[in-house]
């Protein structure tokens, strides 16, 4: 990993996010607590180059989900999120 | 089939290396024979996972690049600078190996036939595999959704599934094929010869009008600045879905 | 734990140097992965400054000019990611804590580190003086690249790195514990590589 930039996008998340929400969640709609936008889980930024994965607002950067994952358990965090609307197929 | 792709706990299982077919100097694919593998939808991907027998893994995820309606499922595998992953994917990788993986995964970078189109790609070097599914998708299920693809390369040998594309497009109900080669071009080239811009999705992408929903794939600089174009074309936001490649590939 | 991949071996050093290399732990030399949390900052060196604030008689800011004036020392430390990987033997050069902190009033006992981006970092003040920690402006004899946080980031080699705060602008006093960023969200509140606190409940 040298150099350039280490964001991608909830796409490259949807894998672990399906282990914590034990479905599919990245066409899930997500509000930002810091300016209210709201997208699909899959078009916020990610940055999976970490100790854990963080998602951020696409629009103002705000934090919105962390997972960190442990042998045994996955923590999921939402520092600034407002809600996450999932599907009930 | 959508319903299993959509809920459940995704579980780690085993596929058979089949085939490895040399799509470019630098560019592979690797056909799997995954046992009781669910189906997938064009544009999702696996992840797959390495194990050292001291126990150290490495995980990358690859999109499939094979139709839903393939019998055989396929991944598409770019050989990175220092690249751990690909380095042993190629390098080492040899048919009849398990290979490690779990999947199908995503659903917001999808596309199926029965939504329709038209259908607008935008694809960046090895961003093109996930598009080249919908590709195949859309012509085994008949074709009937217009569709076009931008596709930009370095050189011409760097195009994945050159003749494939070039057979695609060659049919009657054929997608429209739109190369740009950004580093070097054969003699006599009459095609685009620099990275995609405003001016050149003007020229070759549906109308605003259309309808048209728009997938592109890449690095990330690349998607942002093709979606940012195509917004200021008119698409609506939500028309325009993105996956960016960083540096997980490797 | 996964199948076995036949022939995978990754991209670690071969050579074991068991005793310098703390549990779980294995060399990436001469690679330094870049982890982030979040976009890379770019503060302008005109408007970076460093504080200290908090439990403190009176907070203290200095300017990138009078930073760099501060004396400083070259440091040659190992560090250790708490995603496994290490790197022996690397060469720093920045600004004791125990320099920025001489002459400061205070009754804390613990230290949030803040940087740009809104990262934080929790350690024990203990940890952080008697020469155990600085803020770095260089790297291998060259100025602190951004990706790897310049222009300064916190150094604190004997935890886990990611208590090293990039893009470090100053140092809450604490005079109680409060977790920073990863800690809040699954890390382990002290980091001790030597007794492998990666993570909640080591």
């Amino acid at each position: 990993m040298e150099g350039g930039e280490t964001r991608t996008d909830g796409n490259a998340i949807a894998g672990v996010l399906q282990e914590v929400f034990v479905r599919e969640v990245t066409t899930s709609r997500i509000a930002c607590a810091g300016c209210g936008n709201v997208e699909p889980i899959g078009a916020e930024h990610a940055y999976t180059q970490a100790p854990g994965i963080v998602l951020r607002c696409r629009n103002c950067d705000t934090v919105l989900l962390v997972v960190t994952q442990a042998p045994g358990r996955n923590v999921l965090a939402f520092p600034r999120s407002r809600w996450i609307e999932i599907a009930t197929d | 089939m959508a319903r299993a792709a959509v809920l459940g706990r995704l579980n780690w299982t085993l596929g058979e290396v089949t085939e490895l077919i040399d799509e470019t100097p630098r560019v592979r694919s690797i056909v799997l024979d995954v046992a009781n593998w669910p189906g997938h939808r064009a544009g999702q991907h696996v992840d797959v996972r390495l194990t050292a027998e001291d126990g150290y893994q490495a995980q990358r995820s690859y999109s499939i690049a094979s139709a839903p309606e393939d019998s055989r499922l396929a991944i598409t595998v770019e050989l990175l600078p220092d690249g751990e992953v690909s380095s042993y994917l190629f390098g080492e990788l040899r048919r009849g190996d398990q290979l490690e993986l779990r999947g199908p995964i995503g659903g917001y970078f999808v596309w199926e036939a029965s939504k329709g189109g038209p259908l607008l790609l935008v694809g960046g070097g090895s961003g093109i595999v996930p598009l080249m599914s919908m590709l195949r998708h859309r012509e085994a299920a008949g074709g009937s959704v217009g569709a076009r693809l931008v596709y930009s390369s370095r050189s011409l040998d760097d195009v994945i599934y050159r003749d494939e594309l070039q057979e695609l497009s060659a049919g009657s109900n054929g997608p429209e094929v739109f190369h740009t080669l950004t580093r070097s071009q054969p003699p006599g080239w009459t095609g685009y010869a620099r990275r995609v811009d405003g001016a050149m999705l003007s020229e070759t992408a549906w109308p605003a009008s259309s309808s048209a929903t728009a997938f592109m794939c890449g690095p990330t600089p690349f998607v942002e600045s093709v979606a940012t174009a195509l917004v200021l074309l008119g698409y609506p936001a939500t028309s325009v879905k993105t996956e960016r490649f960083g540096p997980t590939g490797g | 734990m996964g199948r076995i991949s036949r022939g995978f071996r990754g991209r670690r050093s071969s050579e074991a140097d068991a005793s310098r290399l703390p549990p779980g732990q294995y060399r990436v030399d001469p690679d330094f992965p870049v982890l982030s949390a979040g976009p890379t900052p770019h503060t302008p060196l005109e408007q970076w400054t460093f504080s200290i604030v908090g439990e403190v008689a009176e907070p203290k800011t200095w300017s990138w000019e009078e930073f760099r004036a501060l004396p400083s020392e070259e440091i040659r430390t190992d560090i250790h990611c708490v995603t496994k990987w290490s790197k022996l033997d690397t060469m720093w050069e920045g600004v004791a804590i125990d320099t920025l902190l001489d002459g400061v009033e205070h009754v804390a006992t613990h230290v949030l580190a803040f940087s740009d981006g809104d990262y934080t970092a929790n350690v024990p003040l203990e940890d952080l003086v008697d020469g155990k920690a600085w803020v770095a402006f260089a790297f291998d004899g060259q100025p602190l690249e951004d990706e790897h946080g310049g222009p300064a980031r916190l150094l604190v080699p004997h935890l886990y790195f990611w208590k090293s705060a990039k893009w470090v602008r100053g140092l809450r006093m604490m005079d109680h514990e409060e977790p920073g960023f990863w800690e809040s969200y699954g890390y382990h509140i002290y980091g001790d590589p030597w007794r492998e606190q990666r993570y909640w409940g080591d």
